[in-house]
This record gives C-alpha cells, structure tokens and sequence, in this order.
C-alpha cells in the first residue's frame, strides 16, 4: 500500500478557474487602463452603454457556452437570432397579436429551431459545425423571404421597445438606469448558470462533452438530452432576437451573421474548452464584456474602427494560447 | 445452486469477421471466474454480448436461470450486470460522485440534481469497499488505480450480483494490484460472480476459481485455476498445430552492428529496454497487446519523447528527438495504422512514393521533375511488384498489401536501412502476406536491418532471426528464431509478471 498516494489527492487548483481568474484580471486592466486615458471612460452614461453593448453579444454566448461544453458548436446563434425578430414582427406588426404571444412566439421558434439543429446533430449524427452552418444559411434565407427583405417594424406594439431600453431598475433608482436589456441578460446568467452547475441537463452538457461514449454506456439517452441542450441554445437566441429587435424597434433580416463569432470568441475568452467538458456562464460573461470593454475604450480614445477588429482577434488567439499553455502544462 | 449467468453457442459477426463462433461461458455466484485466450479471441466481445453492447446473432443468454435479451446498457444494469472497460470510461472533467451516479443522479424538483445526497451516497459505496476516495474529487486528478476503482464503484452502485472486469490490472502496479484482489475477494464473499479478463497468467492463479480459455471466437474448455499447469492453459490459448515453417536463419556473426539500444525509457510504458540488431537480420518483436513494443518503436523512431537511453546507430550515438532526425539516421518506422500515418489514400502512386523525398525530385524553384518521379515510381512498381494499373492510380484503390509495398517503397527511396515493420500484415490477406514475408527477407538479404512488430505469433516465428519478448514494458527475453522457440516459449515470456519493487522505476 506504501505507493499509494494520499487518501485525498492533492488537487489541482481547478483549470478553468485559473483561466476565468486570467479573464477577470484582464477586464480589471482594461477597465483601469481605459480610465486612465480617457476621463470620458468611467461617466455612468458610458459604463451603460458599455453593458447594452454586451447584451445581445452576452445572451447569444450563453447560448453558444451550453452547446461548446457539449463538445459542439453552434454557428447558427446570429441568424437564428434574426429569424426569430422577424418572427416576433410577423405575430406582432403582420397578425397584430398582443405583446405576451409575440414574446412566447419568438423564444418557441428559436427552441423549435434548436431542436432541428440537435436533432441532425444527435440522430442524423451530421457533425456539429457542419449541421448548424447548414441552419446558419437556411435562417438567413428564410428571414430575407419571409420578411421580404425589408425591415418589419414594431410601431403598432406600445412597449415593445420597452423590453429593451426601458429600464425597470431606473424606476426604482433614478441615478442608475439600467436598460432591461441588461437586466435580461444578467436575470439569465444567473438562470442558466445554476441551470449548469444544479440540474440533470447541465450535468449532462459536462458528461457529453467529457466522454459521450462513456455517458451513452452508462445507459443514459444521450441522443434525447443533446437535443434538448441545442433546443434550450435555440429559445436563449429567441431572447436574443428580442433584445435586438426592440432595441431597434423592427426586425432587421440582413442582420445576424457574424454575431454567432462573437458570441463564440466571447465564449473561448471566457475559457470554456472548445474540446467540451468544460466551461461556465460566469467566464462567458467575462468574456463578452472584455469585448465590449475593448471596442468602447477603442472609440472613446478615438481609435479607428478597422483597428478594434484586429485588437479583437488578437485578443482571441492570445486567449486560446493562453488556455493551450495551461492545459500543457495540465498534461505534463 | 442455480448458475449466475449462462451464456451457450453464441455467435457474433462483423462485417468480414466471424468475431464468436458458438461460443460459450458460465458463472457461478460468488466465483472469480478468468477468460482467457490471445488477442482477438473473442473475450471482450462475449463480455459485450453479455453487458448489452453488442447484440448476439445466435445462441442464448441466461441470468439466474431465465432467458433473456439484453437490450442495451441501461437492461443490463437491471439484471445486475456491472463491467468495467479495457479502457476506462470515465468522464474526467466530473467529480468522482458524480461519475458513479452519471444517469441516476439523485433529484429534486425541477430536474434539480441533490449533490450532498450524490456525495453521500459515493462516500458510503467506498466505505464498503473500503477505500478512501473523496467524492469531490475531479476524476482527471486521480491515479489510474483510484479511477479504477471508481468504475468498480460504480459497478457496485448498481447493485451488481455479475461484475465484468476487462484486464483490470492492465495500468496497476503491484500494490494497486493487490488492493484490488482485496475488493474482488470482499465481493466473492458477499456473492458476487466476477468474470476477470486478463493476459497474466499468475494473477489468473492466484484470484480466480475457474478458467475459460477462447480461441479464435470459439470456446476451447474450462479448466480449474488451482490444479491445472501455466503451460496446459498456454497450449490451450495457442492451440492450433504450426504448419512446419523453416526460416532460413543467415549466419551473421561477422555482420555489422546496424542498430543498438541501450536503457530506454519511457514512464510506464518502456523499462530499460536495450537490444542490438545487425545489419542482415530480421528481429521480432513478439507480446501481448499493451506490452509496449509500438512504444520502443515510436521513441526509438524519436515520435515520442524518451525519459532516457542511447540510441547508436551503425557504432555511432544517434541524438534522435523528432521523426526527422529518425530518418536522417536511415531509420524507417513502417506504422501499424498505415492508412492513417503511412499513405496520402487519395493521391495516385506516383505521389506516394515520392512523398517524403520530394525536394530530391525539385529544381531550384521547387517545380517537380514528373518525368524522374515517373521512372522513380515504375522502377519500384517493378523491383517490389506493386500491382496497379499505372503509376497515376489513385491509392485507395490498391489491396492492402499493394499499399503496404508502397509504404516500403516510400522508405526504401529515403534510403532508409533500418526498417521498424508495425504489424505489417494487418488487414492483408493471406496470399499478400506471403510475398510482404519474401520481400522483408529480400530486403535483409539485401543487408537491410530489420525489426518486425506483430501480435501473430505464427507470423514472428515465421519470420524472425530472433525474437524479442516483452511484457509491461519490459524486455523479458531474446528467443533464437527456428524450430528450437515455440509459440508456449513466447507466451511465457510475454505473461511473465515483473513483481520486483516499483518505486525504483515509476
């Protein structure tokens, strides 16, 4: 028995920890080092700003993080976002159908929609890049036909615009109002976040990504609970889908391709594996606000545009290399 | 007594293999009862029959007397059918708790899951097991001992009466080793039948009751563990008659040194192994899967790192770190997987064969000479006869033989003369491997050296000059090649268990 170690291993101190640590530390710096060169950084109007810039970013990599951690990827996130504003407008400004139905209708269509993409995923065992770049395109088209590429506004909806830039928060504390977009966002953090760590499907997106073969062993249908995941991915995009739309007011169909890499850029800073297994929401959120951060410090020191983008991807692979070192480091 | 599990003339195929051949096993409770057989006898595929992997095309299945159909994993949890995998099947970014209950997480509303009730639970299964795991624990931070065990607690969470072990001891060291023996031992006490797979002979004596040797799918007889000789079980295992082979063994005591190893190591896997190979000869490589001979080719061949050891090639120290510095020194290695590491399978001959030498073929812009890669290809499609229609065809095409020549073509235009053959037959029927066998004694003629990895032991005796024997990374013996080495003299090596101290070399 001498070669047997400790009763209780020494643990490592948890991975994803660390690079959620890392993350933090980073949006600290950039917080600290944008306000130092910017008086206008730190005004109340630009840290709102900042936090509605993250919103629709910030839902679609929560959507994004679930399926990641399963060992997928789902690039069909922008579009389907879109398709289900313009899903709301139809219910909403072409049926005229009260508020609640066009809010229902848009989330069931962005789960119907998740379920198509888990479904091909799952049974018709079509990879998962493949499969959702498929949906990506079809939802595109489909928003362009069914909208006939225009614009459907939501100007006979009082209070749609509210589900986004009204601010509930402000009604009880005028000096800080906090759009309910942002609202919205952080109400689903914490939702999907104890969605992951507390119940049977989060389980179940670890154990997927881990070791499908072993789940499937273990005599649990994972067919069944990978659709479910992509399914509960889909209704987060037709929150999504909200936000922007109200943001703006009308369903915009050209809109929507490119966000699904953000959300995923958000989502690897953030460092969920994208090998699966792990991952969380908090480091998500980090993630998509380091992003946001990023941009808005750019143009508030009044630098040009083409150059966020490429300060944006190098934040990127600088935070994947990060993630590879550790887990060499890890494996050693 | 009624028996636990009796399984009779079950038949399984898979395309192009006939994987069991009414085979047959039963189980006693509270009986340790080892399978045994070469690799591919069939053991881990009855055992899947048996678990609801795998559904049998023939034969029946009876647990605790009655028929049944195994449909699945999840029903065979229900008849109290537990296994634990050859290779562990674990998800490493869970917790330990969590591993074992993974499908039967306890609940609360909501889809909730109860992870203090998760945890207790665990702890209480190790407490009868009486092993000390904490069940917070991240599997990936456990010893391959610990993990172990936690698939024989999840095992055991479901209740399991029959308890499948598929070469548990495999990554265990002696101690490891022993604490399990305890645990099965508490199990057969309490009545639970144990079916052990494993390759070693002596553990099979000193735990299991019974012993059920396979062959080739099919059942060969059973055997009590305690009064039946090592070499009856061996000779049952090997079983099939030699047809007479006669190597043609060249006297090479004035042949030049090609090749000499010296102290390689690699953690587990290699253990100070050393050898010497002349320049002429054929050295195989013979042991049982896992026994780590792939190992010694790849570190000698640089693809994976080596803790320590000399590698000298042609009397001078070779410092070899990557593939490339390998081949630089004249080292070939000829994998095992060849459609994956050896052949480009959609490019046409001529590209494959001049693979690796292409900057040979190139002007000083990097534009290929076609003509002199053509002449190249067809010299070889000649000298190794590669059947093809031309040159221009497409690899996938070719038999597995014809791509096997390839593979040699490719190395032999390297000007490579230390070839490391892995399993140089495998997929390739019996006609081809006949003249694959004539062209790697061509080749030795031909003053090459050559090292041939196989698990078929007819194939090493049939070719080799000597055979090296290696078992958990050990080498536990240089045979003669010819009539005087027998397929029992290999298999003793390769079950051969090295029960000295682990620490010096762990």
């Amino acid at each position: 028995m001498t070669t047997l170690p400790a009763a209780t291993p020494a643990r490592k101190p948890a991975s994803g920890a660390q690079q959620k640590l890392l993350a933090f530390a980073s949006l600290i710096a950039l917080l600290v080092f944008f306000s130092l060169a910017s008086p206008n950084f730190l005004q109340t109007s630009n840290i709102l700003a900042i936090l509605q810039a993250t919103s629709v970013n910030g839902v679609l990599a929560i959507a994004a993080t679930l399926v990641i951690i399963t060992g997928g990827i789902d690039l069909s996130v922008g579009t389907l976002m879109t398709f289900c504003a313009v899903m709301a407008g139809v219910i909403l400004t072409n049926a005229g159908m009260p508020l609640p139905l066009g809010v229902l209708g848009a989330i069931a269509v962005g789960a119907i929609c998740g379920t198509i993409s888990g479904t091909l995923v799952a049974k018709m065992k079509i990879p998962p890049f493949i499969a959702t770049l498929g949906m990506m395109l079809i939802l595109k088209g489909l928003s362009l036909i069914i909208s006939g590429t225009k614009p459907i506004y939501f100007n006979d909806t009082p209070g749609f615009s509210e589900i986004s830039t009204g601010s509930l928060i402000g009604k009880v504390f005028p000096a800080v109002p906090v759009p309910n977009g942002v609202l919205i966002l952080f109400i689903l953090a914490l939702v999907i976040g104890y969605v992951l760590n507390r119940t049977v499907l989060g389980r179940y997106c670890f154990a997927l990504g881990s070791n499908e073969e072993a789940v499937r062993l273990s005599g649990v249908n994972t067919d069944a609970w990978k659709i479910a995941i992509y399914a509960l991915a889909g209704s987060i995009c037709g929150i999504a889908g909200l936000i922007i739309a109200s943001r703006l007011n009308s369903a915009q169909p050209a809109l929507g391709l490119g966000y699904e890499l953000d959300a995923i850029a958000a989502v690897v800073i953030g460092g969920t594996s994208l090998a699966g297994g792990r991952g969380s929401i908090l480091g998500t959120m980090i993630g998509a606000l380091i992003m946001a951060v990023l941009l808005n410090g750019l143009r508030v020191m009044s630098v040009a545009q083409e150059w966020q983008t490429v300060v944006t991807g190098a934040i990127i692979i600088a935070a994947v290399y990060a993630d590879m070192l550790r887990r060499r480091r890890a494996a050693s | 007594m009624t028996h636990l599990v009796r399984m009779t003339a079950v038949d399984k195929h898979f395309p192009g293999v006939h994987a069991l051949k009414s085979a047959q096993f039963d189980l006693m409770p509270g009986e340790v009862h080892a399978l045994m057989g070469e690799n591919g006898a069939g053991k881990s595929t009855l055992m899947k029959v048996l678990s609801g992997i795998y559904q049998p095309d023939g034969g029946t299945v009876e647990v605790s007397g009655a028929s049944v159909t195994i449909s699945g994993p999840r029903a065979a949890q229900a008849l109290g059918i537990g296994i634990i995998h050859q290779e562990l099947a674990l998800m490493n970014d869970l917790t330990v708790a969590q591993n074992i209950f993974i499908g039967r997480e306890p609940r609360r509303s909501f889809g909730r899951l109860d992870e203090a009730q998760l945890n207790a639970d665990a702890a209480a299964i190790f407490a009868q097991m009486k092993v000390h795991i904490d069940p917070q624990a991240e599997v990936r931070t456990l010893s391959v001992a610990k993990q172990q065990m936690v698939e024989i607690a999840k095992a055991l969470s479901f209740r399991s009466r029959i308890l499948i072990m598929d070469e548990p001891t495999a990554a265990l060291n002696e101690a490891e080793t022993n604490e399990l023996f305890a645990i099965i031992r508490g199990l057969k006490a309490e009545g639970v039948g144990v079916v052990y797979i494993s390759h070693k002979m002596d553990e099979i004596r000193r735990i299991s009751d019974r012993v059920t040797i396979m062959r080739d799918g099919a059942y060969v007889g059973t055997v009590h563990a305690a009064d039946t000789p090592i070499e009856t079980i061996i000779s049952m295992m090997v079983g099939r008659e030699l047809e007479a082979v006669h190597v043609d063994i060249p006297d090479l005591s004035t042949a030049p040194v090609a090749l000499e190893v010296r102290g390689l190591n690699r953690g587990r896997a290699i253990r100070d192994v050393g050898f010497s190979l002349k320049r002429g000869e054929i050295l195989g490589f013979a042991g049982l899967m896992g026994a780590g001979r792939t190992e010694v080719a790849r570190a000698i061949f640089g693809a994976d790192p080596r803790d320590s050891g000399e590698i000298i090639v042609h009397g001078k120290p070779a410092s070899i770190r990557t593939p490339k510095d390998a081949v630089a020194a004249g080292i070939g290695y000829l994998s095992e997987d060849r459609k994956h590491f050896g052949l480009a399978l959609g490019l046409d001959v001529r590209a494959n064969v001049g693979m690796t030498s292409l900057e040979r073929f190139a002007n000083a812009m990097g534009v290929l000479d076609e003509a002199a890669l053509e002449k190249t290809a067809r010299d070889y499609i000649a000298q190794l006869a590669i059947r093809t229609p031309s040159d221009r065809q497409e690899v996938r095409l070719l038999s597995g033989g014809n791509q096997q020549k390839i593979v040699i073509a490719k190395w032999l235009l390297r000007d490579c003369d230390i070839l490391i053959f892995d399993e140089p037959t495998r997929g390739i029927d019996v006609g081809a491997k006949a003249e694959i066998y004539r062209l790697m004694q061509a080749l030795a003629a031909d003053g090459k050296a050559i090292i041939v990895i196989s698990s078929e032991l007819p194939e090493v005796l049939r070719l080799s000059h000597r055979i090296a024997v290696m078992c958990e990374g050990r080498l536990t013996g240089i045979l003669p090649g010819g009539p005087s080495t027998s397929q029992e003299d290999i298999m003793r090596l390769a079950t051969v268990r090295h029960s000295a101290p682990e620490e010096a070399t762990a």
